[in-house]
């Protein structure tokens, strides 16, 4: 086969030497514009398992490359005067010039053509060739050239970089913190050889401003940081290479080939360069490719076969490394954090790294941030005592006022819609009691209702006549019983209105559809129907506003006779108080309606009261929706104003959840979908959060607590949900 | 895990012979349901129309449309067709529906393509009601009707299907990918408050022996050639071997999935019997 690269780079090189390699018939060009040893850029690094596929793939080239290596196994945060070490991680770095002539001397060695100094800039010359290899970089002209096919993505990130090099040889790969006062600025330095590293430098695009360093020389871009860094780099220099300061490209391309044409590297994907995968990624590329050709004779179902194979894989690595270059652009929002709790969240940043991993890599970090969080949890000394003396994060207690929860775990088990006339039953009883119980701090009842029309269904629990407070009691009276550790689980309520969404049947029948017969009328914020099939509720007046607090205040009274721990008031998911906090659900023009103070007072005119009534001692959470998923509702930033609302009201513990507000929102679904949202909930209003949102694992839960993106967790039952309906579905309407 | 075998409606050629052998042999197998897809604009059979006749000639296997495109049938038509194909069928209808990926069907259906998910959700909505109240007969053998099952990989197909239908129908790839919408359905349906079993439902396509693989791909190919560089993923996921079927069958049933559906892409009745010998 003819065969022509452009580009040589990693990903170019290492294509053309593996495809010479794998059929010495081919005949190889690979172009490069500049001269051989020319290079941008310091170090790059590799993780353990990229090598192993380098060594499978081909062991020359791998010991060569491994030869010139410097390895280092931790990774050192230096943050608020203190350097944190976490070990384990195995990386290898090695400067991109020596990466570059390794692959170059191998490619000549096997006889790949290569010109440099030949900048190609039209494809039509190149007719002849079966195949066209684009691995000409971030900003591949082979990419612009077909943009109607590729359909490429550029997006510019809102941070501003520069790569410079040092001659300080730092032992680890090292994140510094610095603010001045100008701004934040981090710097993420790795060695590469014994005695150069990388250190790249990243801050605000304010913060470049403000100092003056986007029209600074590059001269005075390194005095700056030097100066900045000065006591990080002991006396060492920052080294340039052209280097200047800009904002990350990240690429993605809808389609990977054209015809016989295929993008490979940088110029089909970036990756942000603080999760360090560009190389690794464009030599993976090379790899598939070179595997595809040898599996398929024809060339287009070969490149076809490349894409479905990298494309997934690649996606991966640009999530995560999105999800790592937003946190290192709102960084500022963790710096309350306490340096251990810090590192730990930087580390599990992208949410491929977990607490297991972690403790796999360096149990004595992983003891030490059991002994960290067993001392923040207890609030005596900061770095325990003892190793191995310490639980697992979820094992700690967390006091709620004058509440201590056993744990963090909580238990919310979903309504069986087995009550009748609001009556919880055995059926309550048998679900809260489940197999969980004896290894959760709290568990949590089904939304029960103030009164019956705050039913959701005529099947849904309540605490509004005298025989539920009897009832309830034997509940908690069984959770309090049951529980072999020596403090007991813990046993909270919610109380909750309906509004909109009541008078629907069992959820097993799908949710808000109307009953049959025998609806009850709604009210809400605003008069608009939950769904098309739904009722229209009628604007709450003030006297249904004085009735329904009322009915609040009587639940709390009752729901402490019964003897419940807590309560958790329900402002979420498209309920009655929920229905007031969302913009697109209140459209009242009184003082109840408009802006977010307005829309919050009745909430907090139900909080105030019911805080009122309920004991001192006692704590109580109020369950959020942090945004509504759906343009024009509530948006995470204004959850964490109504998170800092409730917290100066008195309320102990924010529950995060999201979405059903209206039956318009796009909710994103799968594993631990709500973390981010308590994340920023918790750390931006400094609030307790509770998080739900499919957490199914105690690694999930521990991964969690300890990077302080939540202080509790609900938890789905991993596997299957509950089971079958009831077969007597109760249907008895209010009286 | 249940292992049912889709009906070859929508390759070239097949007609009522071999539709109604495939349907008989089926039942007289293992195998728990019979799938069949939808596809208007393209030369294919009518989805609940076949049902009908495969119900005539089974007695057992439960018949399942995977999927039916909602969107594009007026809901009380399609709610008494689906309740006859239950009442002729003795109950063993399980009506899948989704959005459908081709405009091109919306097109010369003459039904509007805009705004077809918000109709798809009013439209779960609404069959169930109609089948409850008797609106009119056949009445269905379960009580609120079939079991329904939502398709698709958007966002809010999650959403639609924990809101209104039994369970969630994947519709094709390696376990990997089952298993992350698995967990996306998971965490839908728990978000809803649902305190029933939610059902997983999976798919696979397959060419079994020499002669028919290259057959399977350009059905493959042409059948999905509305989807652009799509089409080649879909075949390269195509099972052709036993080994190949065993190991798709692990997986997903090591991912949770209840119902898997492997549906023929060569329509001879071979292909059903070869099936048969490599699914044992
Ligand atoms: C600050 C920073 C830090 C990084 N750190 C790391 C790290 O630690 N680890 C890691 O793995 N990756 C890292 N990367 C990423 C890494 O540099 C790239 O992802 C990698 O080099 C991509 O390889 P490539 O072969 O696709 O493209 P490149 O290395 O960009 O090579 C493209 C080549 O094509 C040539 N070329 C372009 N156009 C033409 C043309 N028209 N004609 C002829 N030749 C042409 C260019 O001169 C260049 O030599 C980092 C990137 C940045 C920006
Ligand atoms: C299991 C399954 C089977 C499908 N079968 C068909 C089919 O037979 N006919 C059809 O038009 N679309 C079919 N589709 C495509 C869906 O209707 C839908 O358009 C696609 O999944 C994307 O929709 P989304 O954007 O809502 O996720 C199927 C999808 C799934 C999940």
């Amino acid at each position: 086969m003819k065969i022509l690269i452009i580009g040589g780079g990693p990903g170019g090189l290492y294509s053309g030497f593996l495809l010479k390699k794998a059929d010495p018939t081919h005949e190889i060009t690979l172009l490069e514009r500049n001269p051989p040893d020319a290079t941008y850029g310091w170090g790059v690094v590799f993780s353990e398992r990229t090598l192993s596929t380098f060594q499978e793939v081909d062991s020359e080239t791998y010991q060569d490359i491994t030869k010139h290596f410097v390895r280092w196994d931790a990774i050192d945060v230096q943050y608020h005067d203190h350097t944190i070490r976490s070990g384990g991680h195995v990386f290898a770095g090695i400067s991109r010039k020596l990466l570059l002539n390794i692959l170059q001397k191998h490619c000549r060695e096997v006889g790949v053509r290569m010109k440099f100094g030949v900048e190609v800039s039209d494809l039509s010359d190149f007719g002849d060739f079966d195949l066209i290899i684009a691995a000409d970089g971030v900003n591949s002209f082979v990419r612009k050239t077909y943009e109607s096919i590729f359909q490429p993505s550029v997006t510019l990130e809102n941070a501003k970089f520069i790569w410079f090099g040092t001659d300080k040889v730092f032992d680890a790969f090292t994140f510094l913190f610095c603010e001045n006062e100008h701004g934040l600025f981090q710097a993420h330095c790795y060695p590469f050889d014994s005695n150069t590293g990388t250190c790249i430098v990243e801050c605000e695009q304010a913060t470049c401003q403000r100092a003056g360093l986007e029209k600074a020389s590059e001269a005075e871009s390194i005095a700056y940081c030097e100066k900045l860094f000065a006591q990080a780099l002991g006396g060492h220099r920052l080294l340039s290479n052209k280097s200047s300061w800009i904002n990350f490209p990240t690429v993605r391309n809808k389609t990977w080939r054209h015809k016989n044409i295929v993008l490979l590297g940088d110029a089909v994907h970036t990756a942000h360069f603080s999760i360090g995968s560009g190389t690794k990624l464009a030599m993976e590329d090379a790899i598939a490719l070179v595997r595809a050709l040898e599996r398929h004779r024809d060339v287009e179902t070969a490149l076809t076969d490349y894409e479905i194979e990298r494309k997934p894989v690649t996606e991966t690595i640009q999530n995560a490394a999105q999800q790592s270059l937003t946190y290192f652009e709102n960084v500022k929002r963790y710096f309350h954090l306490e340096p251990m709790q810090f590192v730990f969240h930087l580390l599990t940043r992208s949410e491929r790294v977990s607490y297991e991993n972690l403790r796999l890599r360096d149990s004595r970090y992983a003891d030490a941030i059991d002994r960290w969080f067993m001392g923040s949890a207890v609030g005596t000394s900061k770095n325990g005592d003892r190793a191995g003396d310490a639980p697992r994060p979820m094992g700690n207690a967390f006091p709620l006022r004058g509440v201590k929860l056993a744990n963090r775990v909580v238990w919310a088990p979903t309504a069986p819609y087995s009550a009748r006339e609001g009556m919880p039953n055995d059926r309550h009883q048998a679900r809260l009691g489940e197999r969980w119980l004896r290894e959760v701090g709290l568990v949590m009842t089904e939304p029960a209702a103030v009164s019956p029309e705050g039913r959701i269904t005529p099947g849904c629990a309540g605490i509004y006549r005298a025989e539920h407070v009897a009832a309830w009691a034997r509940i908690v009276a069984s959770i309090h019983d049951s529980s072999l550790s020596q403090s007991p689980t813990k046993i909270a309520i919610q109380l909750a209105h309906s509004g909109r969404r009541g008078s629907t049947r069992p959820r097993w029948e799908g949710l808000d559809r109307p009953l049959r017969d025998g609806n009850w009328p709604l009210f809400s914020a605003s008069p608009l129907p939950y769904t098309p099939l739904s009722q229209v509720p009628k604007e709450m007046g003030a006297a249904d506003r004085e009735k329904v607090r009322k009915d609040f205040i009587q639940a709390a009274e009752m729901a402490d006779q019964a003897g419940f721990d807590m309560i958790q008031l329900h402002f979420a998911h498209g309920y009655l108080l929920a229905s007031f906090l969302s913009p697109l659900t209140n459209q009242r023009s009184d003082g109840y309606g408009g802006s977010l103070d307005n829309r919050m007072r009745y909430p907090l005119e139900v909080f105030d009261a019911v805080r009122a009534v309920w004991p001192e001692t006692k704590p109580i959470a109020v369950a959020i929706s942090a945004t509504d998923w759906s343009k024009g509702g509530t948006e995470l930033q204004d959850a964490v104003v109504i998170a800092r609302m409730l917290q100066a009201r008195g309320c102990d513990l924010v529950t995060v959840l999201a979405g059903q507000t209206t039956i318009q929102a796009e909710p994103a679904y799968g594993p631990c979908f709500l973390t981010r949202f308590s994340d920023r909930v918790r750390n931006e209003a400094r609030i307790a959060t509770m998080v739900a949102g499919h957490i199914t694992t105690a690694d999930q839960i521990n991964t969690i607590l300890a990077a302080g993106r939540a202080d509790l967790c609900i938890i789905d039952p991993p596997g299957d949900p509950p089971g079958n309906p009831p077969s007597d579905p109760p249907s008895d309407p209010p009286s | 895990m249940k292992v049912g075998i889709g009906l070859p409606t929508t390759i070239l050629g097949t007609d009522r012979a071999l539709i109604l052998e495939w349907a008989r042999r089926a039942d007289e197998g293992r195998y728990s349901t019979l799938g069949i897809f939808d596809r208007f604009a393209y030369d294919s059979f009518e989805p609940l129309t076949t049902l009908a006749a495969a119900a005539a000639v089974t007695e057992r296997i439960r018949l399942a449309t995977t999927i039916l495109t909602g969107p594009l049938h007026n809901t009380a038509m399609l709610a008494k067709a689906a309740a006859s194909v239950d009442a002729l069928s003795g109950g063993r209808l399980v009506l899948g529906l989704a959005l459908g990926a081709r405009e091109a069907d919306y097109k010369v259906a003459g039904v509007e393509y805009r705004s077809r998910g918000r109709r798809l959700s009013e439209q779960l909505g609404a069959l169930r009601s109609y089948w409850e109240e008797n609106t009119f007969g056949p009445k269905p053998s379960r009580p609120g009707g079939p079991e329904l099952l939502v398709g698709g990989t958007s966002e809010p197909a999650f959403a639609r299907m924990a809101r209104y239908a039994n369970g969630y129908l994947h519709g094709g790839g390696p376990p990997r990918a089952f298993a992350r919408a698995a967990e996306k359905a998971r965490a839908a349906w728990f978000d809803a408050g649902r305190p029933d079993k939610l059902h997983l439902w999976g798919m696979g396509y397959y060419a079994l022996g020499e002669d028919a693989v290259e057959a399977g791909i350009g059905y493959m190919k042409d059948y999905y050639s509305f989807a652009g560089p799509f089409a080649d993923r879909i075949t390269a996921g195509l099972l052709t071997t036993p080994n190949a079927i065993a190991e798709f069958i692990q997986g997903y049933q090591e991912a949770g999935c209840d119902e898997l559906l492997l549906f023929p892409t060569v329509g001879n009745i071979t292909q059903l019997t070869r099936l048969a010998e490599a699914v044992g």
